[in-house]
């Protein structure tokens, strides 16, 4: 435990130093204040429930945004020390891999929690400061856009180890992770309404639509987001699908958990077969 | 004398290469054992199999009794390793590098700013890693390696980029925790820096063991001449092998100075005549079969079995 504590320690002391904390808490903030501000427009300065239009506006921008960002982090954190040659060191040191790429993941993890946080945090605050009235169901709701996204994060950081273990070359995974990026936030949604439209509903069940669902961490998160809160689902124009989507808050909520653990465990044990 | 690291019958293969090809041998405690091989003979591959980074394809390995590709191993806290072109990530500064090593070691970090003094690095504590000079990663790379009063200590390349007065601190450095029963295994080229510090030493090529015992053992076994220069006055020029004898074959080089390549056993038997009252002889220069004869010697000699 202490050692993943130290690992941890001297990630989250490399990204300050780097200045990745700063750089992606401070591009969070401000997309988030711009969001918030340009979002609020349309609803005027009446809106009852400013907050859930900030929810709706956020969790698309998470979806775009903090995948790319955990990519960014996690693709580089085992192939580049070992091409750089400072694995070769750590690991010559008493501590078992499965705990440095623990304290890696726990370091990573921080470091996007926090950016997390203070940037959505600080559009929350903007909210309040012009004195618009929140309620606390939509304070729940915003919380568990917070938690959630810092999950989805999680995944991804988890996908990008699996890759940093596989791959020989920094360049192969820098490749995959963009891959990866590409195929999740992008072209799988495009693919899966095409099927549909194609479908029109005579193949694909509503069971095989929500497998297909949770087979995309995005999928799962936005659906978690977009219909977990009454209000927020009737901002987000998602409602239609919330009604005949079966998948509770829970079982997305595992689901994302399941894709931030799988992906860890198969880099642990794909890092711990590697030979130096 | 309690052995530190055995190695049984150890072979590694890459897929078709076979780097390490069934060597044996122990390193007992209080030893500086040089490690010596051109480049690709095995000496790295050596290396990692006791660190256990690398598992062999067959034969044991035991460092302090332990085997080391276990898990979190915990026999590496008494192990310092200065890998071959160390390097740190170059965010952090040189004292915050060695506070981090220092905590997996479980050292306090009181040991960080002495080492970084012994290594003559204080005046870069606070720099950050990436503007050092290659000397100075190394000597970072020697501090880590010397946390914690390690009782084996693997060197790779130790003295790459250090200039000759650190080079010195470095032999120093290393002789006095030999005193403290530390077993020092140095992996080199430079042969003739390693020929006054090693007490043993262990020749591979190709992944094959071709040598082992200390500089006079391997003296013995390899049977290499000794060359021995006698300063010869002018009287005894003209008849050289009249009091010199028929001993081993002799040449004139530079004037008055005769070069003579003795084999063992007519070594004395030539230094006695040379020294004999009346022999026309002014100085004597004897100079036994360097480390990098010897290698070259136990490379050809092996190259002749294949």
């Amino acid at each position: 435990m202490r050692n993943i504590l130290i690992v941890a320690r001297k990630e989250i002391q490399e990204g300050l130093r780097n200045r990745w904390v700063l750089a992606t808490t401070l591009l969070l903030a401000a997309l988030a204040l711009t969001l918030t501000f340009l979002g609020s427009a349309p609803t005027g300065n009446v809106g009852v429930r400013a907050l859930d239009v900030v929810i709706v506006s956020l969790s698309s921008l998470t979806i775009f945004l903090l995948p790319l960002i955990a990519l960014l982090i996690s693709h580089d954190a085992i192939v580049g020390e070992m091409e750089r040659g400072t694995m070769l060191l750590l690991l010559s040191y008493p501590v078992a891999r499965w705990q440095v790429l623990l304290g890696k993941f726990a370091g990573h993890l921080a470091i996007l929690a926090f950016a997390t946080l203070v940037g959505y945090g600080a559009a929350a605050g903007a909210l309040v400061a012009t004195g618009a009235a929140i309620d606390a169901q939509s304070w729940a709701a915003f919380a568990f856009m917070i938690g959630s996204s810092i999950l989805l994060g999680a995944a991804f950081i988890a996908v990008g180890y699996l890759v940093s273990a596989l791959v020989r070359e920094r360049g192969t995974a820098a490749g995959i992770a963009i891959g990866i990026w590409l195929m999740f936030v992008l072209i799988y949604d495009m693919a899966l309404l095409g099927v549909l439209v194609l479908d029109q509903g005579q193949t694909v069940s509503g069971v095989a639509l929500n497998a297909l669902l949770l087979l995309n961490p995005t999928d799962a998160y936005r659906l978690f987001n977009l219909t977990g809160s009454g209000n927020v689902s009737a901002f987000s124009g998602m409602a239609g699908v919330a009604q005949t989507s079966t998948l509770s808050p829970p079982v997305l909520l595992a689901a994302l958990v399941a894709w931030a653990l799988v992906p860890l465990m198969l880099a642990a044990i794909a890092f711990s077969r590697r030979e130096l | 004398m309690t052995g530190t690291v055995e190695i049984r019958n150890v072979s590694k293969r890459f897929g078709k290469l076979e780097a390490v090809r069934d060597v044996c041998f122990e390193l007992p405690e209080g030893e500086t054992i040089a490690l010596v091989g051109h480049n690709g003979a095995g000496k790295t591959t050596l290396l990692k199999l006791m660190l256990g980074l690398i598992r062999p394809s067959s034969g044991s390995i035991r460092v302090l009794g332990e085997d080391p590709a276990a898990g979190e191993f915990a026999a590496r806290r008494h192990l310092g390793y200065l890998p071959e072109n160390v390097s740190f990530n170059s965010a952090l500064t040189g004292s915050e590098t060695l506070a981090f090593y220092a905590r997996l070691k479980r050292e306090s970090s009181a040991a960080v700013a002495p080492l970084l003094e012994r290594v003559g690095l204080s005046h870069a504590a606070g720099r950050r890693v990436g503007t050092y000079s290659k000397g100075m990663r190394q000597r970072l790379g020697l501090a880590q390696a010397l946390l914690g009063e390690p009782r084996i200590l693997l060197l790779d390349e130790p003295t790459t980029g250090l200039d000759p007065a650190l080079r010195q601190s470095f032999y120093e450095i290393i002789e006095e925790l030999r005193g403290h029963g530390t077993m020092v295994l140095l992996s080199s080229h430079a042969l003739t820096e390693l020929e006054e510090r090693a007490g043993r030493v262990v020749i591979m090529n190709r992944g094959v063991k071709v040598a082992d015992g200390s500089l006079d053992e391997l003296r013995h076994i390899a049977r290499l001449p000794t060359r021995i220069r006698l300063k010869v006055a002018d009287s005894g020029l003209a008849d050289v092998p009249c009091w010199l004898g028929p001993l081993g074959e002799w040449r004139r080089v530079n004037g008055r100075v005769l070069e003579i390549d003795a084999s063992p056993d007519q070594k004395i038997e030539l230094l006695r005549r040379a020294t004999a009252v009346g022999a026309p002889v002014e100085d004597v220069d004897i100079s036994p079969p360097t480390l990098d004869e010897l290698y070259a010697h136990f490379l050809r000699s092996q190259e002749a079995l294949r």
